[in-house]
């Protein structure tokens, strides 16, 4: 579905992504984990069009379109959401979505419609008349979600769609985002949420410092050395294994 | 559906007006209401309804004003062929100006100095061509007739502002009701999240500022008809960009109403204090400036807010 091949950017002297190299595979939800800072939402910004890369390529379904603005690859048929969510403040949450769903529909009524079938899909329909700004911090997380998804995308960029939720708001979300992986679109993830992970992604990527260190199962790579010394710390593996021998 | 039908109302009460008031002063006042509210509401396309200030807006008013009197003047076309024509140059300027600004993504207050600069240097060129008239301005010739776009009583003028100012409202009303419309607001709101969603931000602004322009030229071309008179100040001074952003922020931003209504408190009061305070010039421009701040302090919604209801 999507492949990227040695993406880099670096801000100032900072190396944000360097050399990064992945694909998403079509109709499975795909997650992307690391630490704080690792260049994650940066990766995004890279596949979407909205930062341009010092080197390296981007195909969509074949296509290159590393270059492109972001709402040309909207157009292809992948959109992202934001982690800060960037909510039409003004607007109302049905005013919100139609503009996704304007994309394909010209009409405005038909888009509006639109609107609050997508409402309906993400748990929005009591909220749909109120503004925007009025929303909880899990309304706008969901409102960031329903905008994406009426473009009707075939991949979906999700930003940590869940992150700021209390568990119980999560526990809702993740029937919500198999579904949409069910309707047939392709789903890539940046989750802090381990919880999620475990439990929604078929296939995970771990990127530390801008570098993707490993790639493999939820089971596998949260087992892994590399991946637990990036989050905890050099020398914490050996440690961990250590104890576990004493224990 | 309801603004409208509220537009329908104004264009039957405002064309039915001659047959029940003879006051010239009156039909007068009527008229430059209309006029206000035109410059107003194409202010508010692009500020308003796109979320772009400008503080040059007099830059496409000049252009239309110009465009009229030097058409007729110099080109020897009549006025109803150079209104148009008018027009189109004020679109054309608008995309222009949109597609340098907007290109290299100037925003806030980089955009509004950007146009007042526009506005300043065009003031300056009619100031020195000979072409334009220079500093004296230009004159156009009295020749009152419908054919010639002059009228011997304010009627004449009361309609065409009344045909003008009601094409910009059915425009404003559009945009509530249109894709493009949507499109617009979700770009003035946030472009990066208007571009995650497939909306071309760039050319959604261009367009805007294209029909912007168009409708301020418009509103040179009939203060050319009317006053018959045009200088570098008045074509391109600030005092016309000020009077169109006043009356769409006073009334209400981003509302199809809002500019008629802040034409009608911003004339009203012109009345008012030039009668009363008739001795103290700058006196009315004082009051301008309180009633701009009280408005954005107790009433960032402008007046049109206070119908709509809370939000
Ligand atoms: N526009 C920018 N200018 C300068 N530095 C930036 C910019 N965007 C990101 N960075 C830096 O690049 C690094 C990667 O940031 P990024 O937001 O991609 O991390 P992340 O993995 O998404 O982190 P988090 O889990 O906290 O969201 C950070 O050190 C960040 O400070
Ligand atoms: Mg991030």
């Amino acid at each position: 579905m999507l492949a990227a091949r040695d993406l880099a950017i670096s801000f100032g002297g900072l190396k944000a992504v360097s050399g990064a190299s992945l694909t998403v595979p079509a109709g499975k939800i795909t997650a992307l984990i690391g630490p704080n800072g690792a260049g994650k939402s940066t990766l995004f910004g890279l596949v979407s069009g909205f930062l341009k890369p010092d080197r390296g390529s981007v195909a969509l379904e074949g296509r290159e379109i590393v270059g492109m603005k972001p709402h040309a690859v909207c157009r292809l048929g992948m959109t992202r959401t934001f982690q800060i969510v960037q909510p039409f403040a003004q607007q109302t949450v049905r005013e919100n979505i139609a503009v996704g769903a304007h994309l394909h529909i010209g009409g405005r009524k038909a888009a509006l419609a639109a609107a609050e079938a997508v409402a309906q899909r993400v748990g929005l329909t009591a909220q749909l008349d109120k503004p925007a700004a009025d929303l909880t911090v899990a309304g706008r997380k969901r409102l960031e979600l329903a905008r994406a998804l009426a473009t009707q995308p075939r991949l979906i960029l999700l930003d940590e769609v869940l992150a700021g939720l209390n568990p119980q708001e999560v526990g809702e979300m993740i029937p919500v985002l198999r579904g949409i992986r069910d309707s047939g679109v392709t789903v890539f993830m940046i989750e802090h949420v381990m919880q999620a992970v475990m439990n929604l992604a078929e296939y995970v990527w771990v990127l530390a410092q801008g570098e993707l260190i490993a790639q493999g199962l939820p089971g596998e790579v949260t087992s892994d050395e590399k991946v637990i010394e990036a989050y905890l710390g050099h020398g914490t593996a050996a440690r961990l294994k250590a104890e576990a021998a004493h224990g | 559906m309801r603004s409208l039908a509220s537009i329908a109302v104004l264009v039957l009460a405002v064309g039915l007006l001659p047959l029940f008031v003879s006051s010239g002063v009156t039909l007068g006042f009527v008229t430059m209401v209309l006029y206000a509210t035109l410059l107003g509401q194409a202010w508010n396309i692009l500020g308003g309804f796109g979320g772009q200030f400008s503080f040059g807006h007099a830059v496409f008013f000049g252009t239309g004003a110009y465009a009229m009197a030097v058409l007729q003047m110099r080109f020897g076309l009549n006025a109803w062929a150079a209104l148009p024509c008018a027009i189109a140059l004020g679109g054309v300027a608008g995309t222009l100006l949109g597609a340098l600004s907007f290109r290299y993504g100037l925003r806030g207050s980089y955009f509004a100095l950007v146009t007042l600069a526009f506005a300043e240097v065009f003031r300056i060129l009619a100031n020195t061509f000979d072409f334009t008239g220079a500093g004296v301005g230009l004159q156009l010739p009295l020749q009152e007739g419908a054919a010639q776009l002059q009228f011997a009583t304010e009627t004449g003028y009361l309609y065409l502002a009344l045909a003008l100012a009601t094409v910009s409202l059915l425009f404003a009303w559009w945009l509530k009701h249109s894709r493009y419309g949507a499109w617009l607001a979700a770009v003035r709101d946030n472009e990066d999240s208007a571009a995650a969603l497939g909306v071309n931000a760039f050319r959604v602004k261009l367009v805007a500022i294209t029909v912007s322009g168009a409708l301020m030229a418009a509103g040179g071309a009939f203060y050319v008809q009317k006053f018959h008179y045009i200088d570098p100040h008045l074509a391109y001074g600030a005092p016309i960009s000020v009077e169109a952003l006043l009356s769409a922020i006073i009334g209400g931003m981003g509302t199809v109403f809002g500019p008629l209504l802040g034409a009608v408190v911003l004339h009203g009061l012109g009345e008012l204090t030039r009668n009363s305070l008739s001795s103290t010039p700058g006196a009315s421009l004082v009051i301008y400036g309180a009633l701009l701040v009280l408005i954005i302090m107790f009433m960032p919604r402008g007046i049109a807010g206070l119908f709509e209801g809370k939000r």
